[in-house]
């Protein structure tokens, strides 16, 4: 196959043939190394956008960055005149595919954007505007532009509430956002000739797309039925046309658990985590897991995060069905190995997940008030208030520890009964 | 006051409030798995479901019912943010 160049003979950006009809006509990125704060990239990145060719009209699916839109206006400008422009896609509104959106539907005024029925606020927010022609599609749409159709899959969380894919039926070609994408640029951009971007890959899924794993199964039960697939066409990085199917039998396995079960399905699980400068909090945390682990079906494991470094922990708070903190407050705060597990699990999902807090203070203990915050704004559930203990627990308090890790672990397995409180006792 | 009794279904567990509590008054605070993001109406994160006494919550704004429309919700939710008791028996759930 005879690579075609990024620069036509004068020097300025053309696109890049997929097919008569498909072009790419997006643009590299190679020296950032940093991606949205979270990411970082060895090998920069690209941003893709696509053109399409009917009998009827033009697609431009996706735009670039905006300060690498006059790359991507070359490139489009090679293969269509903005008047034949009928369609415009949106995947994804994040402003990384976005960048050149304002003046495209500028230059092309004839054009009607695609966007998710829940890119709707979105956009009008991004363009700063609420008067201008839009609409909004859901699995099964299509578009027509002659003798090409495109159809809509909804595919929520990849990683945006408003990500969508874009089916290209008569050539079996999916546009497919960031899902399948990656931060890797190589200006030989398919993936049957660029360097080894696994890890880049596995990286991406990994920091994007792991915290909505329900979701990628769900996008998935909605790709699979295409396959065989001729090409993969993502937002970044190489353009997957060799052997597409195996992207997407990579994402089906890690949409898997990370760590292999080693539980029954009939029980649940409950990790403590704690931390103890002078062993009271440890003792509490000791009472509440011998609290729980009498309740039947409960398998409960205890953690001092003291001996260990975070991120093993992720995986296993992923698969867990509660998780609960002990810390002690020193200066006013829970102390910092908690808090540095805790700003670890925004790439797993934690929605509804049973969580706790305990710890011994000394003066004013807000630290344990603090996780519970936290835990809350993490989504998990947390049905009962931290239990706090100033200093050395008396013999009572320990029974109050073994009754807090009782009542988690019963409430956990759903054989609390039914219970009906004044909102006055809520405090 | 009239009072209203709101029942977390998930968790079984049933709470007596005053007119004009909001949801997002009580979930959290019993531990249902009703979730929050932005709190103001405007993400849709604690979109809930009513399973009993739609009537006795408060009529979505106009910015509810357009949240609730762009994010697909089904014809029993609500926005627990936003949804306000006005007395008799409510039921809700994580949708």
């Amino acid at each position: 196959m005879i690579r075609q160049p990024l620069l036509n003979a004068n020097g300025l950006p053309q696109a890049i043939a997929l097919s008569e009809r498909v072009h790419w006509v997006g643009a590299l990125d190679p020296t950032l190394r940093t991606f949205d704060i979270i990411l970082k990239t060895a090998n920069g990145t690209t941003y893709n956008a696509y053109v399409v060719r009917g009998s009827e009209g033009v697609a431009v699916i996706d735009t670039v960055k905006q300060n690498f839109a006059d790359e991507f206006f070359a490139r489009l400008e090679s293969v269509a005149r903005y008047d034949e422009i009928k369609v415009i896609v949106l995947n994804h509104l994040e402003p990384d595919h976005t960048g050149a959106l304002p003046e495209l539907m500028r230059r092309a005024p004839n054009a009607c954007v695609f966007i998710s029925q829940k890119a709707q606020a979105m956009l009008k927010a991004l363009l700063k505007q609420d008067e201008f022609e839009f609409t909004p599609v859901l699995t099964g749409d299509t578009v027509s532009l002659g003798d090409r159709q495109l159809e809509f899959l909804h595919t929520p969380y990849l990683h945006w509430p408003d990500t969508q894919c874009t089916y290209l039926l008569e050539e079996k070609i999916l546009f497919s956002g960031d899902v399948f994408g990656c931060h890797f640029c190589d200006n030989r951009l398919f993936n049957d000739e660029v360097g080894d971007f696994r890890f880049s890959f596995e990286y991406y899924y990994a920091h994007i797309m792991r915290p909505f794993k329900d979701y990628v199964a769900r996008a998935l039960s909605l790709i699979e039925p295409l396959l065989p697939l001729t090409a993969i066409l993502p937002a970044h990085g190489p353009l997957l046309r060799d052997q597409p199917q195996r992207y997407v039998q990579r994402y089906r396995e890690l949409t898997g658990n990370a760590l292999p079960s080693e539980i029954s399905s009939s029980e649940k699980t409950l990790l403590i985590f704690f931390i103890s400068s002078y062993g009271n909090t440890k003792r509490m945390a000791e009472a509440i897991f011998d609290g729980a682990a009498g309740v039947d079906n409960v398998r409960v494991s205890l953690y001092d995060l003291e001996g260990s470094e975070v991120t093993p922990f992720v995986d296993l708070i992923e698969d867990a069905d509660a998780i609960l903190f002990g810390t002690p407050t020193i200066n006013g705060d829970a102390v910092k190995p908690v808090w540095d597990l805790l700003s670890s699990l925004t790439v797993i999902n934690l929605k509804s997940k049973l969580g706790g807090v305990f710890g011994s203070y000394g003066w004013s203990g807000e630290g344990v008030r603090m996780v519970e915050d936290r835990l809350r704004g993490l989504k998990l559930r947390v049905p009962f208030p931290g239990l706090r203990i100033k200093l050395i627990p008396t013999d009572e308090e320990i029974q109050q520890c073994r009754q807090f890790g009782q009542d988690i672990a019963e409430d956990l397995v759903g054989i609390r009964p039914a219970r009906i409180i004044d909102i006055a006792e809520l405090g | 006051m009239a009072k209203a009794t709101i029942t977390f279904e998930d968790i079984n567990v049933t709470v007596t409030a005053p007119a004009g509590t909001r949801i997002i008054e009580i979930s959290e605070k019993v531990g249902s798995g009703i979730t929050y993001g932005c709190r103001e109406g405007d993400c849709g994160t604690c979109i809930m479901k009513v399973t009993e006494g739609w009537n006795n919550l408060t009529e979505p704004s106009v910015l509810e019912d357009k949240v609730l429309r762009e994010n697909m919700a089904g014809k029993h939710n609500r926005l627990a943010c936003q949804a306000q008791v006005l007395g008799g028996v409510i039921k809700v759930k994580p949708v």
